[in-house]
């Protein structure tokens, strides 16, 4: 039986702040992630090189390296605790195998770090989402469906604490939406086929994640909203069409929490904040400190409700002090100290302000991050429970948000800002209440031989 | 009267009802088709490459400029043989085995055949052996490959190992994209050519492109 989120989970803006959340989870190691500490959330992957049955003794000893080496220095500085993302490289995945071994190297380093420096730490394991490497996309059974639910029950059996994925659902039409910045399409890939798939993706994992003591934490529309804004930072499509697609992007991702999921979200959900406010659960975030894996509008402002503090991902490579992920475990644990200092201080509040205030005028994208903002947005969201009308809900009121506040000169705009967002506004307006009528009226503009309609339930 | 301004500007304007009826108004004024399409609709592209690279374009635009031009082009093709349709030269393009990042190709696609390119889009996840076919089956000027991990870049140099062991390396230039993608690499595995995207690949083929026609020029 499925969650329904019908109100928020905050009442009062002051408390909706970073490191607390309502609904705290306790990994195995005893961090309580959303109980009122930051946590640094540490991410690696391999330099160049290929994946195989040669190369995985070089892969597992770069890997067994990196765990030592960010753990020891997290033991150094005095992290109160550190989750390690495992995302895996596609090989991983589609041969288990080779996932389950770095997995393990992995706990073991984490192990041995409890034993050599009573450091605390817990695991995210995030397999990658091979299905559509089937072209068409095949959803809902088949080869790499099999190897990722192979991957996930063995890694969580192992000891995982966490499972999160970048799902994909409905990214064959999305992508093709965003270069053309069309919300309609993009409204349909999201909030039709995204959403249908989450329903019966994360059943799943959550399904397993209970089987087998662990938490399904959420999942990333890192192949959705993240494209939008990569994409706008390279000056492709409108920032202002980036800004609508991350909060259309919500309800998709309210989806794993509607079926069980329990957070930290996954740190590339830059829909975060507005999962914290409807659900309570505790969020990953990355901005600044994830400027090795990517660039961003969002630095500062993406700290600011965040329960976890990642650096997205990165290499290991040397860099003049240490290996670069030893560097990314230093610079995000500053980051949490200082968080988690001014919450000691009383000045949490404050802080979270200025994390805000530094970006939120600058960019719109990081304009729809702003608490109050979240909140506002959120609070409607809850009013209705229809995932699609929900999306389509979502993409309005962004649209009528970013107007309102570039006409109030809140937000730094391009001349170009408001014929976008006109356009958007009339798309969004001419999308029916029925999402089955909506598809057919979407059906003579879709490639249908980039998708499988029965893949998604339709 | 249709000019072939008028054309170029819608192509501009991304007009694709108005570009039906001035390249018909100008088919019907007895306007050469080659004409048409190299001083209206190719011109008008001409005139969004560099608004693009300025900022001044967002890619829906110059997708909707494109999807005008080829509009246009319907109209004018039945008018002339395959042999008579301008082409800047061909290129094919490809995500490399194991890699399913299709953005940045698909884009880098679009803007080559609105520069007037031949495109043979492979697609993604593309063997090593696919390209290398596809390089023998249709005689390119180009390959472009990308990749955006750092376990598929090294798919890159396997390639075109696959291109030099099939002897056809030789035949082609071959330029590299990519997140993880450098210079620096493109250097090391014997790629041609690197660029950061789409808009600079562009212009990196154009440039490729004119360092192999420019020995026939002086001999002529």
């Amino acid at each position: 039986m499925a969650k329904k989120f019908n109100q928020l989970a905050y009442t009062n803006l002051d408390d909706f702040v970073y490191g607390s959340c309502p609904n705290p989870v306790t990994t195995k190691s005893g961090m309580v992630i959303g109980g009122g500490v930051v946590y640094p959330e540490i991410n690696f992957t391999l330099p160049g090189m290929d994946i195989n049955d040669v190369t995985m003794p070089k892969a597992a000893t770069i890997y067994s390296n990196i765990i030592e080496g960010v753990l020891k220095r997290a033991a150094e500085l005095y992290a109160p605790g550190v989750l390690v993302e495992f995302e895996t490289l596609p090989d991983f995945t589609e041969h288990p195998k080779y996932g389950i071994e770095i997995n393990r190297i992995l706990l073991n380093g984490m192990k041995e770090a409890a034993e050599k420096y009573g450091l605390k730490t817990a695991i995210r394991t995030t397999p990658n989402d091979l299905r559509e490497f089937s072209r068409p996309p095949i959803m809902r059974s088949g080869k790499y469906w099999e190897t990722m639910l192979e991957l996930y029950e063995q890694c969580a059996k192992d000891g995982s604490d966490f499972f999160s994925i970048e799902s994909t659902g409905g990214k064959e039409i999305h992508d093709t939406a965003l270069v053309k910045a069309d919300i309609r399409k993009a409204i349909f890939a999201l909030g039709v086929l995204g959403v249908n798939d989450m329903e019966f993706l994360w059943k799943h994992l959550v399904d397993l994640a209970n089987a087998n003591c662990c938490f399904a934490a959420g999942d990333s529309a890192c192949g959705f909203a993240n494209t939008a804004m990569v994409l706008a930072e390279k000056g492709f499509i409108p920032h202002v069409f980036a800004a609508v697609i991350r909060v259309t992007a919500v309800p998709r991702a309210l989806v794993a929490f509607e079926q069980g999921a329990v957070g930290p979200s996954k740190d590339c959900a830059y829909e975060g904040p507005y999962l914290k406010a409807i659900t309570g659960s505790p969020i990953s975030m990355e901005g600044k400190t994830a400027a090795g894996a990517h660039l961003s509008p969002v630095g500062n402002i993406a700290a600011a409700v965040a329960d976890t503090w990642s650096n997205e991902s990165i290499q290991q490579v040397k860099l003049l002090s240490e290996m670069a992920p030893v560097v990314a475990m230093e610079q995000l644990i500053y980051d949490c100290r200082l968080m988690n200092a001014a919450t000691l201080n009383g000045q949490q509040l404050m802080f979270r302000d200025l994390l805000v205030q530094s970006d939120s005028a600058l960019d719109v994208q990081a304009y729809v991050l702003r608490p109050d903002v979240v909140m506002r947005i959120s609070a409607e969201l809850v009013k209705i429970q229809d995932n699609f009308l929900r999306t389509r809900l979502a993409a309005q009121l962004t649209v009528a948000e970013l107007k309102k506040a570039i006409v109030e000169g809140k937000v730094k705009s391009d001349k170009r800002d408001m014929k976008w967002l006109d356009k958007m506004e009339k798309a969004i307006e001419s999308i029916p209440d029925d999402p089955n009528e909506f598809y057919h009226q979407m059906k003579s503009e879709l490639d249908m031989d980039k998708f499988i309609p029965s893949e998604y339930g339709l | 009267m249709a000019t072939l301004n008028d054309v170029s500007q819608c192509v501009l304007d991304g007009d694709l009802d108005g570009i039906k009826v001035l390249v018909q108004a100008l088919i019907d004024d007895g306007t050469d088709p080659i004409v048409i399409i190299n001083d209206g609709l190719i011109a008008g592209m001409n005139i969004v490459a560099p608004l693009f690279k300025s900022g001044e374009m967002f890619v829906p635009e110059v997708m909707e400029s494109a999807d005008t031009m080829n509009e246009g082009m319907k109209l004018v093709k039945p008018l002339i043989t395959d042999d008579d349709i301008p082409s800047k030269g061909k290129i094919i393009i490809g995500t490399v085995n194991g890699d399913l990042h299709d953005i940045g190709k698909n884009l880098l696609v679009m803007m080559m055949e609105s520069r007037g390119y031949t495109v043979i889009d492979l697609g993604v996840d593309v063997k090593e052996e696919v390209f290398s076919a596809a390089v023998k089956e249709h005689k390119p000027n180009i390959v472009g490959m990308s990749s955006l991990l750092t376990t598929t870049m090294m798919k890159i140099e396997s390639t075109i190992k696959q291109l030099v062991a099939d002897g056809v390396r030789n035949q082609v230039k071959i330029i590299i994209g990519g997140a993880p993608v450098t210079q620096e690499f493109a250097d090391d595995i014997g790629a041609d050519g690197y660029s950061e995207d789409a808009s600079t690949a562009v212009e990196l083929c154009d440039q490729m492109m004119c360092d192999q026609s420019r020995p026939e020029e002086l001999s002529a």
